[in-house]
């Protein structure tokens, strides 16, 4: 039998069509390659988020190769000479020697928890984005809740991982997780029981956190992250208002080749950002913490910046305590247990209790301006001072240290902040919108200011403005109507310099002649005099 | 590269098999079909090979080399540089900034080249894509429900119409639905009262840690306390004098005794003596007060001479000591509890009894 004769060229023709004869892969497949993204930058935001979190799951997973998620009792015995002889947990052991004792292990490590700080970062920042511009609205409901359920999940998962090194720092804050559970009404000590198999510390609680931060919330995360995504697909993405881009279509790029470029780079752009903060910036070193102590805690005990929010209400909630016949209800249960309910509540209801309000129930794909809606933006603002003030409430001892005010004071502004703040900040909020509108619409009636002065025949000076559209017989602009998107305000917006030359030290091309005013002849080097005494 | 720019009419339906087409009407009979316009899709560059683009390419071919070049330098560091942990000033230290630095480089390089190649080689392109939201067709969304309703029909109204069943599934499915639920409750929940002395209202200072006896009071490596151990105006962390008292199975335990200058020890001796549970608690001009800040549990233990206060670290509670421990400030709202003190035949001191009051944070059936 005469073997037949590989035809590699043809090859990549023959896998194409077996795999669409199986699959019927060609039409999605081309769907795919052709779908139309559109671009701005604030659209990045949340793909930070998405970069950061396969960082994590990278590093994670190299993590849990050296990490012990065991509460026995060991002596250490490594290099790190400072704690040599401690008796402490084998999770504390193995996280110091994952620290010191593995090669490029620290490194990991940091990048780890760099890249989880990143992550809650950029949902909060993209959360804004998502919240000032309305792109939260119908049809997009959904997504949003989802978003608020990835920032709890995200929230937890930063708690149950830095809880398992079992070092000073993050025993301490066990020990605050507990005492909140155990302030609920009713059930505290039961849940307490539950979640940490018996009194506190017991030696459960570790090995629970480390399956729900290693498999649980992860699983969570990475459903909901693809759902999250994959209603974007669906749905399309929104776009800002603009010329061409309307309700029912997406103008940008196709995905191939340029869009899914650009992402790749930005991907290596944020991994080499959190490669850089992990390499340069150290960042929870539990071996300066010791295991812990029940005893033992430093001053300066803050959580993680995400959590910190939580730790400011705590510190500034007053000491009301409530009594009910022989039981009670601790001051913690209000801001701990009734306070992040609520904070992650009232959100999750948002889109609807807008719609309700407004009356507005149609489809919107077209961004909103925030100083269009000067409403939500207060209400943003509102949110925003809420949590601002609750952080900083979180490390209010280090504030008060390093500035030499009173503890007392920061606590006591901290409280007048939390409550006088945010109305405040709603009020300046919708003031600030409501002068950018106006601002716009003066342009679009009058034009653009160029800082050019006239004096008029009586004296009066006047600044001449460029009108943005076509003016009427006496020379006055026609009014223009508001588009929903940026209205030039500079005469370098509406061409009135030269273009830019590109090139970074030299010009890469030759300027384009700057536009000549036919009343004005450019001067040109024979008719520059010098200017003398005059004599 | 090819240059499109748009024009009026709508693209018309093309015979992609004619061989007269072009990859590129080929490409755009696909987006045609796929609802897309493209509106401009044109070089960023003047010509071919233009000055320009050149300059472009040689920065990108640039960046690519840096990338490996930097990653060759984080592989060399790997392997070569001495990475194991000395204490004290050592090559070591400098390991992870480098891996760092060079993972950093590279990684940006590479990004940026990425990002150059699209942004600046790649054809500039505008494309429309129409939209299609909100419901589906009114007699699809008629089907559809017609459908559902009739697959409920089946299921329900066969149950309806056959009562047996109905009682059969119910009886199934409630027992085998509270199975799912058993392990959880059965192994999750604690009775987080049982035992005795109950865990939550005693500490390791209680006597049945000790056969009955006073429990000691003792230092972290177990060594008894005298009176005279501790001078005047000082204080130290003491732990129950029992095996395991000063480990995290006591985690309730830790107590702060203070030695009081005389003047404050009276002021402090008369308001313990004012108060039911506290009096007869002090030793001379001892006290003792539980560490562990009723608020939340952290250790109360930033002790201020000056003001005799005790400063929980964790949000600021702050308790006065020549008052009984109450709450002067922040957010608990019990006072610590006090440990009786006697001193045993030997000279040191014991706990007379375990605390009074409930150590540690506040709930809900604190009697």
């Amino acid at each position: 039998m005469k073997r037949r004769k590989v035809d590699l060229a043809q090859a990549p023709v023959a896998v194409a069509r077996g795999t669409d004869e199986r699959f019927q892969a060609a039409t999605p497949l081309r769907a795919l390659l052709n779908k139309v993204f559109p671009d701005h930058w604030s659209f990045l935001l949340g793909e930070i988020a998405l970069f950061s979190f396969i960082v994590l799951l990278l590093t994670g997973v190299f993590l849990t190769l050296f990490f012990d998620p065991s509460m026995k009792e060991v002596a250490y015995d490594g290099p790190y000479s400072a704690l040599r002889g401690t008796e402490m947990s084998a999770a504390y052991e193995s996280s110091l020697r994952l620290s010191f004792e593995v090669r490029g292990g620290l490194f990991m490590r940091q990048m780890h928890h760099w890249a989880a700080l990143l992550f809650m970062a950029s949902i909060v920042v993209h959360m804004a984005r998502i919240f000032f511009t309305g792109a939260y609205r119908k049809p997009r409901e959904i997504n949003w809740v989802i978003g608020i359920i990835l920032f709890l999940l995200g929230f937890f998962a930063g708690f149950t991982g830095y809880s398992l090194p079992d070092d000073g720092l993050s025993g301490t804050g066990l020990r605050i997780a507990s005492a909140i559970m155990l302030s609920f009404p009713i059930i505290g000590t039961w849940l307490s029981a539950a979640v940490f198999g018996g009194e506190f510390p017991g030696h459960l609680i570790i090995g629970r956190f480390y399956i729900a931060h290693v498999l649980l919330i992860p699983g969570g995360l990475l459903a909901l992250i693809s759902i999250h995504l994959a209603l974007v697909f669906k749905q399309k993405h929104t776009q800002w208002p603009g010329p061409m881009r309307t309700n029912t279509n997406v103008v940008g790029e196709r995905m191939f080749p340029r869009y899914a470029l650009k992402q790749g780079g930005f991907f290596m752009a944020c991994f080499g950002t959190i490669a850089l903060l992990a390499g340069l910036f150290q960042i929870n070193p539990i071996w300066l913490f010791g295991p812990y102590r029940a005893s033992e805690v430093s001053s300066a005990s803050q959580p993680d910046w995400y959590v910190m929010f939580m730790d400011g209400l705590v510190r500034l909630m007053p000491n009301w305590q409530i009594y009910i016949g022989n039981y009670s209800i601790p001051p913690l249960f209000w801001p701990a247990g009734v306070g992040l309910g609520v904070i992650f509540t009232l959100p999750l209801l948002w889109p609807w209790l807008e719609s309700r309000k407004s009356g507005d129930k149609r489809i919107h794909n077209l961004l909103e301006r925030p100083r269009d809606n000067p409403e939500r933006v207060g209400i943003g603002a509102m949110a925003f001072t809420f949590f601002l003030v609750a952080t900083i409430s979180g490390a209010n001892d280090v504030i008060a240290d390093k500035f030499h005010i009173s503890l007392n004071a920061m606590t006591w502004a901290g409280r007048i902040g939390l409550i006088v703040g945010p109305p405040l900040m709603y009020w300046v909020a919708v003031r600030i919108c409501l002068g950018l509108q106006q601002h716009d619409r003066e342009v679009l009636a009058h034009g653009v200011e160029t800082g050019i002065i006239r004096r008029l025949p009586n004296g009066q000076f006047v600044e001449v403005h460029q009108p943005l559209g076509p003016v009427d017989d006496h020379g006055h602009p026609e009014p223009l109507e508001y588009g929903g998107w940026v209205v030039p305000k500079k005469m370098n917006r509406v061409g009135a310099l030269a273009p830019a030359i590109k090139g970074f030290f030299f010009p890469v091309e030759k300027p384009a002649e700057a536009p000549v005013s036919p009343g004005m002849p450019p001067v040109s080097g024979k008719d520059r005099e010098e200017i003398g005494s005059g004599r | 590269m090819t240059t499109v720019h748009h024009d009026t009419e709508p693209a018309q339906p093309v015979d992609v098999h004619d061989p007269k087409m072009t990859r590129f009407d080929i490409v755009k009979e696909g987006l045609r079909r796929d609802e897309i316009e493209i509106i401009t899709y044109e070089s960023q560059f003047q010509g071919r090979d233009s000055k320009a683009e050149k300059r472009v390419v040689r920065n990108i071919a640039l960046l690519f080399m840096l990338s490996g070049l930097a990653a060759l330098v984080f592989l060399a560091a790997y392997i070569w540089w001495p990475w194991r942990f000395e204490l004290g000033e050592t090559m070591s230290d400098f390991y992870t900034p480098i891996l760092g630095i060079s993972l950093g480089v590279s990684l940006f390089a590479l990004g940026f080249a990425i990002l150059a190649w699209a942004k600046k080689l790649l054809p500039h392109e505008v494309s429309i894509q129409a939209r299609h939201d909100g419901a589906s067709p009114s007699d699809e969304q008629l089907i559809t429900g017609q459908t559902a309703l009739f697959v409920g029909d089946e299921l329900a109204g066969g149950v309806q119409r056959r009562p047996l069943l109905k009682g059969a599934i119910g009886l199934a499915a409630a027992p085998l639905g509270i199975v799912a639920a058993a392990p959880l409750i059965g192994g999750l929940i604690e009775n987080p009262h049982k035992g005795s002395p109950p865990p939550l209202f005693s500490t390791g200072f209680n006597p049945v840690h000790n056969n009955g006896q006073p429990v000691r009071l003792a230092r972290e490596d177990g060594t008894p306390i005298r009176p005279e151990d501790i001078s005047t105006g000082g204080q130290a962390t003491v732990f129950p004098g029992i095996p395991h008292g000063a480990t995290n199975e006591f985690a309730d335990s830790p107590t702060l005794l203070i030695h009081l200058r005389a003047d404050d020890a009276e002021e402090t001796r008369r308001n313990a003596e004012a108060d039911r549970r506290n009096a007869g608690s002090m030793y001379g001009d001892y006290v003792a007060y539980s560490k562990i800040c009723t608020h939340a549990g952290c250790p109360a233990s930033l002790y201020e001479q000056q003001t005799n206060r005790l400063l929980c670290p964790c949000h600021q509670s702050q308790f006065l000591i020549t008052r009984n421990a109450q709450p002067v400030f922040g957010p608990a709202s019990r006072r610590l509890p006090m440990l009786p003190l006697g001193v045993d035949d030997e000279g040191y001191f014991v706990a007379k009894s375990d605390f009074k009051d409930t150590v540690g944070p506040d709930f809900w059936e604190r009697p």
